[in-house]
């Protein structure tokens, strides 16, 4: 419920005549899930400034708290979601931060010391929930923030491109590839090519468990962008299942190079870039 | 400005459909390689437009829906319409000069692909691509 | 109307380079591929090399220059070799369908030469 004309709380005054032991009951409170993860003097210090935010918004006469007079108020419980999100704290212990001041107002209210009533616990409680809310949802976007950046960094360490030798790239694939990764793979691959100049490139996929069409399909379209860019692309490491799987899919290979060992394709584009390979005794 | 309206009356107008795609692409955040396959599919429209439709024109909108972005074009022309649709869209099929893989390719550029056309009463084409 | 931008050819050797650095008109594109015809068929060149690193974007009008011009060169004994495609435009050129007939490509210019000249030495003149 929005702040209508002729509301008759007095919640403004009763949060500033309370606001000291208001302050410290709500800093007690709402320490005492954090079981000192969080020092008490820091806790203070954000509740302390989130307390003077909140006051002024009461103070406006509004009661939504979507609306201007509130704003330092959501960016202050923005900013505290974010870093408890961070930090490894649930959505309960973040949110309690701010219900714990409804239960400090509750408490103070019921001892009658400094006035308030009914009306003003109404007022608090819409409030106040609606402030949780907020919070929660916060904490909530500030995690989907951690996971989508996680995922981009195991993308990253998961597709290194390694330079086998002069004017030889090789991306050793490993784990389970979905779609996703493998277009990762392959324009990071093809960057590498232009970067370095390497007119080879190897993908090795020993050490991929399986592979669907998509992914078969993407490994197809990495070797074909290649060579319109000017530079070979062999595969490596067909293990026999997933060949059966590649044949039983009903995908075309056609004239990509294929190799059993990350060895014999290093072999072939040393070959091919006019460098052969021989022991020093004469024998290969 | 989140929606530009693009006549296509020339052959210039194509290169100008480019850049504005290019330039919503980049607000959209779309990957270098998604903004580019979404440029050439609206390069191939374009061009179709202009062609085919004997000129029409083209908007281009910024896309907002929950946490991803996007950009959607779309080509209006009056010109006479596609009478074989399924045919159309087929690959290295062609009624004019052309390689015969501007509709079919264009399709498999964007995530979304939406056409609407009759004879004699001319064809819009939309397109739609996601951030990912 | 703006007019038809010309896309400067140099000589190199017996090679002609033609480096794209414009965003190609589709008017354009035809009058590199009649520049190129004349200009090889006036200095007997043996080769040709369009760079487009420079180019963010090729659809299948200016796909079809790379194998039009290609196949054109060949009348006059040249071949045609494109470099520093950018992988965007390899990724997106492979999604399209797009495959470019007689052309030969090279990562740089320098690779491109390369090529052009080791196809000299199978075929001497």
């Amino acid at each position: 419920m929005t702040n209508g004309t002729g509301r008759s709380d007095n919640l403004a005054d009763l949060l500033r005549a309370g606001s000291t032991p208001l302050a410290a009951r709500w800093v007690e409170l709402a320490a005492a899930p954090l079981k000192g993860r969080l020092s008490v003097a820091e806790l203070a210090r954000e509740l302390d400034e989130l307390y003077a935010a909140i006051l002024a918004g009461v103070a406006s006469g509004s009661r939504d708290i979507q609306a201007e007079p509130y704003a330092e108020a959501r960016a202050l419980l923005g900013d505290l979601s974010r870093r408890r999100a961070r930090a490894g704290f649930t959505p309960s212990e973040t949110a309690i931060g701010v219900f714990a001041l409804k239960q400090a107002l509750f408490e103070l209210v019921d001892r009658a010391e400094v006035g308030g009533g009914l009306p003003e616990v109404v007022a608090a409680s819409q409030l106040l929930d609606g402030l949780g809310l907020w919070t929660f949802e916060a904490y909530a976007k500030a995690r989907e923030e951690v996971i989508d950046e996680q995922a981009e960094q195991l993308l990253e360490l998961t597709t290194p491109v390694v330079k086998l030798w002069d004017g030889v790239l090789a991306v050793p694939l490993v784990g389970t590839l979905d779609s996703a990764r493998t277009q990762v793979v392959m324009e990071k691959l093809l960057e590498s090519l232009v970067v370095t100049g390497a007119a080879h490139a190897i993908i090795d996929i020993t050490g991929v468990l399986a592979v669907d069409t998509q992914v078969a399909q993407h490994l197809l379209k990495t070797v074909m962008a290649a060579r319109l860019m000017g530079a070979e692309c062999t595969i490596s490491g067909i293990r026999p299942h997933i060949a059966q799987t590649i044949v039983g899919l009903g995908i075309e290979f056609g004239d990509i190079t294929t190799k059993a060992s990350l060895a014999d394709a290093l072999r072939h584009a040393l070959r091919r870039s006019g460098v052969d390979v021989i022991a020093a005794d004469g024998r290969r | 400005m989140t929606r530009e309206d693009i006549p296509i009356v020339a052959d210039e107008d194509v290169v100008r459909v480019r850049q504005v795609v290019r330039s919503y692409a980049q607000r959209a955040k779309l990957s270098l390689v998604d903004q580019t396959k979404l440029v050439t599919a609206t390069s191939e429209l374009a061009r179709n437009t202009l062609t085919y439709g004997g000129g029409g024109s083209a908007v281009v909108e910024l896309l907002g829906e929950g946490r991803r972005q996007g950009v959607r074009a779309s080509f209006r022309d009056d010109g006479p319409g596609i009478p074989d649709i399924t045919l159309a869209l087929t690959d290295g099929w062609t009624s004019g000069q052309g390689m015969g893989l501007g509709l079919s390719g264009a399709r498999r550029l964007v995530d979304e692909f939406d056409l609407d056309t009759a004879v004699g009463r001319g064809t819009t084409v939309t397109v739609t691509k996601w951030s990912r | 109307m703006t007019g038809v931008e010309r896309i400067p050819i140099l000589k190199i050797g017996d090679v002609l380079l033609a480096s794209i650095q414009v965003d190609l008109q589709d008017r354009d594109v035809l009058a590199l591929q009649e520049d190129l015809a004349e200009k090889i068929s006036a200095t007997g060149a043996h080769g040709v090399v369009l760079d487009i690193s420079a180019v963010d974007i090729v659809d299948s009008f200016i796909g079809r220059m790379f194998a039009t011009i290609a196949a054109t060169s060949k009348l006059f004994d040249a071949h045609t070799v494109v470099v520093g495609m950018r992988p965007a435009v390899a990724i997106t050129l492979v999604e399209l369908g797009l495959t470019l007939g007689e052309v030969r490509t090279a990562l740089d210019l320098e690779k491109g030469l390369a090529i052009l000249a080791e196809l000299g030495e199978q075929a001497p003149r």
